[in-house]
């Protein structure tokens, strides 16, 4: 465990290192190249801002309206039937929005269940297996300028829909 | 699409809150929303500069291409068309990569450069369809030439279903926050989350695969290839 959380924290510096020090060998002038290279990434970024308030309003907006609650209350019956934690729901839902929000709730059920019970591993491994959809797709597509997506988003609830069944058996397993 | 979903949720949103009496709770999250919208970006535009200043010294010292050749195999089957030598191959391969290891902040940035080359590539498909087709009605064609850069060519859609598929093996944020919550074993989890997502990723190939069989674009750029 230690290992492994060692072994990510030096990723990053050892990456840069590597870099740098491959840019030297090879005689380029590392920072000029990283200062024109910096530029492209200041317009990305400017250019996805607008994209960014808008989707984030609108999950805000739901959010707070209660909507999703409302959502999750539904689906209690039909998802207890099949061995889903109904608990799970709210973050099931979020996760396809925003990743820090979900993280939250992970947090939460963590406190209230514990991070070995059955729902604390459901949500262990199904955040670990699962991306923000809603979120990924509007940075991206927008980047690309599309507005037509054509099978994007079947595919990725297919791709979301079998992690978490999977995270579910798997954790009824260990 | 996104016009849709997203008209969706801003009218359940409101239409919600009027009818439980918690617009006032709307307009916080509305506000709150656009705050950490804007603070995002300012997080991002300083990890965003760095690695793709980063990326740019990688670039010319060639290690990109290095890594490019070594999952080439698997890119050029996931991506039949995508030319081989197109910069859309190096960001998608980078991003795969970041998001293998885990590096979320270095693979949306590779990730976005990536749909920015895909698109030009599909605009350029769309001027040959254009010089193609019949040159008898201009303005139509060019309108519809404009229609066309708006729709996802198969590429986008096969890079993003991975990309949502999550591809990362592992799950380093969900091991602290398990330590943290005094878990016994907090990377218990890394089998079974490398298992799951290693399902879902499947899944996610196959679907696209068949999608592939199934796309005009996809046929008509392969008998452009042939041809």
């Amino acid at each position: 465990m230690n290992i492994f959380l060692y072994f990510s924290n030096m990723i990053i510096p050892l990456l840069i290192f590597y870099v740098v020090m491959h840019g030297v060998l090879q005689k380029i002038p590392v920072y000029d190249v990283f200062v024109e290279g910096a530029k492209d990434g200041l317009k990305t970024v400017v250019g996805i801002l607008p994209t960014l308030i808008g989707l984030m309003v609108a999950v805000g907006v739901l959010r707070a309206s209660g909507f999703l609650d409302f959502l999750s209350s539904i689906l209690k019956a039909p998802c207890e039937a099949i061995g889903f934690p109904a608990d799970l729901i709210p973050m099931t839902l979020i996760r396809m929005f925003s990743s820090s929000a979900a993280t939250g709730l992970v947090l939460d059920i963590f406190r209230t269940y514990g991070t070995d019970s059955l729902i604390g591993k459901i949500a262990s491994i199904s955040m670990s297996c699962t991306e923000t959809i809603f979120y990924t797709m509007s940075v991206y597509f927008m980047a690309a300028k599309v507005t037509k997506t054509r099978y994007t988003l079947p595919g990725a609830l297919l791709t979301t829909l079998v992690g978490v069944a999977a995270s579910v058996v798997l954790a009824y397993m260990i | 699409m996104l016009n849709i979903l997203w008209a969706t949720m801003m009218v359940i949103g409101v239409g919600w809150g009027m009818a439980t009496g918690r617009m006032e709770a709307v307009t916080n999250g509305a506000l709150d929303s656009v705050k950490e919208a804007v603070s995002l970006c300012i997080t991002m535009l300083g990890v965003m500069s760095l690695w793709t200043g980063l990326m740019e010294v990688a670039r010319q010292g060639n290690i990109i291409k290095k890594l490019t050749k070594g999952i080439a195999p698997f890119v050029n089957w996931m991506f039949p068309d995508v030319p081989n030598g197109d910069p859309a191959k190096e960001h998608i391969t980078t991003n795969i990569i970041a998001n293998i290891l885990g590096l979320g902040w270095a693979a949306t940035p590779a990730g976005l450069k990536a749909m920015e080359s895909l698109r030009e590539l599909n605009n350029k498909c769309d001027k040959t369809n254009y010089i193609n087709k019949k040159n008898d009605n201009k303005n139509c064609d060019r309108e519809k030439n404009l229609d066309g850069c708006r729709e996802a060519s198969d590429a986008m859609c096969t890079f993003l279903i991975l990309n949502i598929s999550s591809l990362q093996l592992i799950p380093v944020n969900m091991i602290a926050y398990r330590a943290q919550y005094g878990s016994v074993n907090p990377a218990g989890i890394i089998a079974p989350g490398l298992i799951a997502t290693f399902i879902s990723t499947m899944i996610g190939i196959l679907f696209c695969k068949i999608m592939y069989k199934y796309s005009k674009s996809h046929r008509k750029i392969k008998e452009l290839k042939g041809s």
